[in-house]
């Protein structure tokens, strides 16, 4: 297991290597001066770009500029904005708010979607059933902005029960955005779910712990849902990880302060350093969470072993 | 009488249609006793199995009638609660295939201690010298280690080892094993028939032994009982049933077997299929692919005819059959 870490982390060097280069090449490889758009109305003064060029080394070949970003990175200096802030300081303000919405959806769309797919999935067809279905159905039929909309606007407005932008993010306030940014993910993990323990639920083992006299709960809760959370949980993990990516939409309707809305802007405003910041560290956890999936994979399935 | 199934009767409510599992199976099993079933796939060999267990998939499948007693308690009408209380305690199975019916994700270990924690009251290190006390019994060599092994990091004999001595852990007066060797190497087989066979004789259990293996049954059988197409076709003691079969589905079966004295001759068969259950054909179910089916067997349902030595068979020309010419 220690090897199999090692190594999965030694070969995140080269995906780490390759997507932050990409991005940091794109962003500055883009046709058109990134400072002339900054001075409003009116052209730049040539100083201020060519200072500003400097600073950035804009002048310098992209594989240089990238080596010394990188440079940088590893001594932890993420660089400053165009407005001359810390790069770290704006991300480390977003993203405790994005962690927060991740979990609140994550906690949403387990709970719900993994309820509503064990009780459709232990009785076929009937009324349950069919409601979990046609619902999930609904939720993927539908854009998340919709969603978000439509919820902020019954609930936010008309209904008044929450307030329909968050003013502080804190858990309670991001609930509703949660179930929001989860509804999607939500009907998937039902899906999976239920697909599951439909299947597994004549599986052989499950008429053994029957015929060993085990409770009820016991054949469903011990036997068969450990065996058919295995891929739910794997989902799960991916999707935290998407979360965790920040949500543009839901981010952008309920005006959470998180990374979502702070990469979409940072791209408007063509900020470079802000933007490939961000993605430095959204790649950074994308690739710790899979790790992560992996690893509880194995913790989940003892039939799967990395020796 | 330890466990009685009387006229026995299933169906299964499927979408083409009912089929018509069991038509009155009866059979019963007297403590330290072999009782082996015999039939081909589809007899309804296992579904009886299941129904004395309580573990039918219901729905599609539906007793209809008949009785399951233990030590006359009659079971079908009991409460869930007390069918719960008699498996594994008072009727335990093992099944064919033990890699699938073992979970692959709990060590072996678990699997036998939740029986004796959840139906004991016994304490994680109680229940786990226990397990390894019957891993012993099984002769699971390094029981002490192999239990906190997963059912995947055994060999095919072992899981059927493991699953046996997981059948034991409640002590039960009955144990039904549904094919519990096809799965596995001829000489594995017969490795786990004696470990079988010299348990159930230790306990003094009863053993219902459900098999398409003439071999098996012949070595370990009291008493026999041959299915097809969810009747009882023939009962009788193992001695007589080999010495001169009852009725024509089981002589056809004996005469389908290979045997050392007729090397180099081409096998018999049993001519057609058996019988789809949603349409069982009228008169004899096995009439079709009789060779003396005469037109009695086409109307009339045969029923059990006595053979002297409490041996039954459901054949309208039993007597003949079983004293003509063997074969």
């Amino acid at each position: 297991m220690g090897r199999y870490v090692l190594r999965r982390l030694l070969q995140m060097v080269p995906v780490f290597l390759g997507t932050t280069f990409l991005i940091y090449a794109l962003v500055w490889a883009v046709p058109g001066d990134p400072f002339e758009g900054k001075c409003g109305e009116r052209d730049c003064p040539a100083s201020y770009v060519a200072a500003m060029r400097e600073k950035f080394n804009l002048d310098d070949p992209l594989i240089v500029q990238y080596g010394k970003y990188l440079l940088g990175l590893v001594q932890g200096d993420f660089g400053l904005t165009s407005s001359g802030v810390e790069v770290s300081t704006r991300i480390a303000a977003a993203f405790p708010v994005t962690v927060r919405l991740a979990l609140v959806a994550l906690l949403v769309e387990a709970v719900i979607g993994i309820t509503a797919g064990v009780v459709s999935g232990l009785r076929n067809r009937g009324f349950l059933d069919s409601l979990v279905l046609v619902s999930t159905l609904f939720l993927i039929s539908i854009p998340v902005f919709v969603t978000g909309y439509v919820v902020q606007l019954v609930f936010g407005l008309q209904l008044g029960w929450i307030s329909p932008t968050v003013t502080t993010p804190t858990f309670g306030n991001l609930i509703v955005p949660g179930f929001v940014l989860a509804s999607l993910s939500m009907a998937y993990v039902a899906r999976l779910s239920r697909a599951s323990i439909s299947e597994n639920r004549r599986a052989d083992y499950v008429r053994t712990a029957l015929a060993k006299g085990q409770p009820n709960h016991r054949v469903v809760g011990v036997h068969l849902l450990r065996n058919s959370l295995i891929p739910v949980v794997t989902f799960l993990g991916t999707d935290l990880g998407a979360f965790l990516g920040g949500a543009i939409v839901t981010e952008g309707i309920f005006n959470v302060p998180g990374v979502g809305g702070l990469v979409f802007r940072s791209i408007l405003t063509k900020d470079g350093a802000m933007v490939t910041g961000v993605v430095t560290v959204l790649v950074l956890v994308y690739l710790l969470m899979t790790l992560l999936v992996d690893l509880l994979y194995a913790v989940l399935d003892p039939r799967i072993r990395y020796d | 009488m330890l466990l009685e199934v009387e006229d026995l009767h299933v169906e299964f409510r499927t979408r083409d249609g009912v089929a018509r599992v069991l038509n009155g199976v009866s059979y019963h099993v007297s403590a330290g006793e072999t009782l082996a079933v015999l039939g081909e796939s589809g007899s309804g060999k296992s579904v009886t199995a299941q129904a004395i267990m309580g573990i039918l998939d219901t729905p599609p499948a539906f007793v209809t009638r008949g009785s399951v007693r233990f030590h006359g308690e009659e079971l079908l009408s009991a409460s869930a609660d007390r069918r719960r209380a008699v498996r594994a305690s008072g009727v335990a199975m093992i099944f064919q295939d033990a890699l699938s019916a073992l979970n692959p994700v709990f060590t072996v270990g678990f699997q036998i201690e939740e029986q004796l924690r959840v139906r004991r009251g016994m304490s994680r290190a109680d229940a786990r010298a226990r397990a390894v006390e019957l891993l012993d019994l099984v002769r699971i060599p390094l029981a002490r280690q192999r239990v906190r092994d997963y059912p995947h990091q055994f060999s095919g004999g072992m899981r059927q080892r493991a699953m046996i001595a997981m059948s034991l852990a409640l002590d039960p007066e009955v144990l039904i094993a549904d094919e519990p060797t096809t799965a596995l190497d001829v000489t594995v087989q017969a490795q786990i028939m004696d470990l079988l066979a010299e348990i159930q004789r230790e306990r003094q259990m009863g053993l219902i032994l459900i098999t398409h293996d003439l071999g098996v049954v012949a070595e370990v059988a009291d008493r026999i009982v041959v299915m097809y197409a969810g009747r009882i076709v023939e009962h009788a003691d193992a001695v007589s049933l080999f010495r001169s079969p009852g009725h024509p589905y089981t002589s056809a079966l004996m005469r389908s077997l290979p045997r050392l004295d007729s090397k180099g001759t081409a096998l018999e068969t049993i001519r057609g299929l058996p019988p789809s259950l949603l349409r069982i054909p009228p008169g004899c179910p096995f009439h079709p692919r009789c060779s003396r089916a005469e037109d009695i067997c086409a109307s009339h349902v045969p029923s059990a005819v006595r053979l002297g030595f409490g041996r039954t068979s459901a054949c309208h020309f039993a007597e003949e059959v079983v004293g003509g010419p063997r074969g």
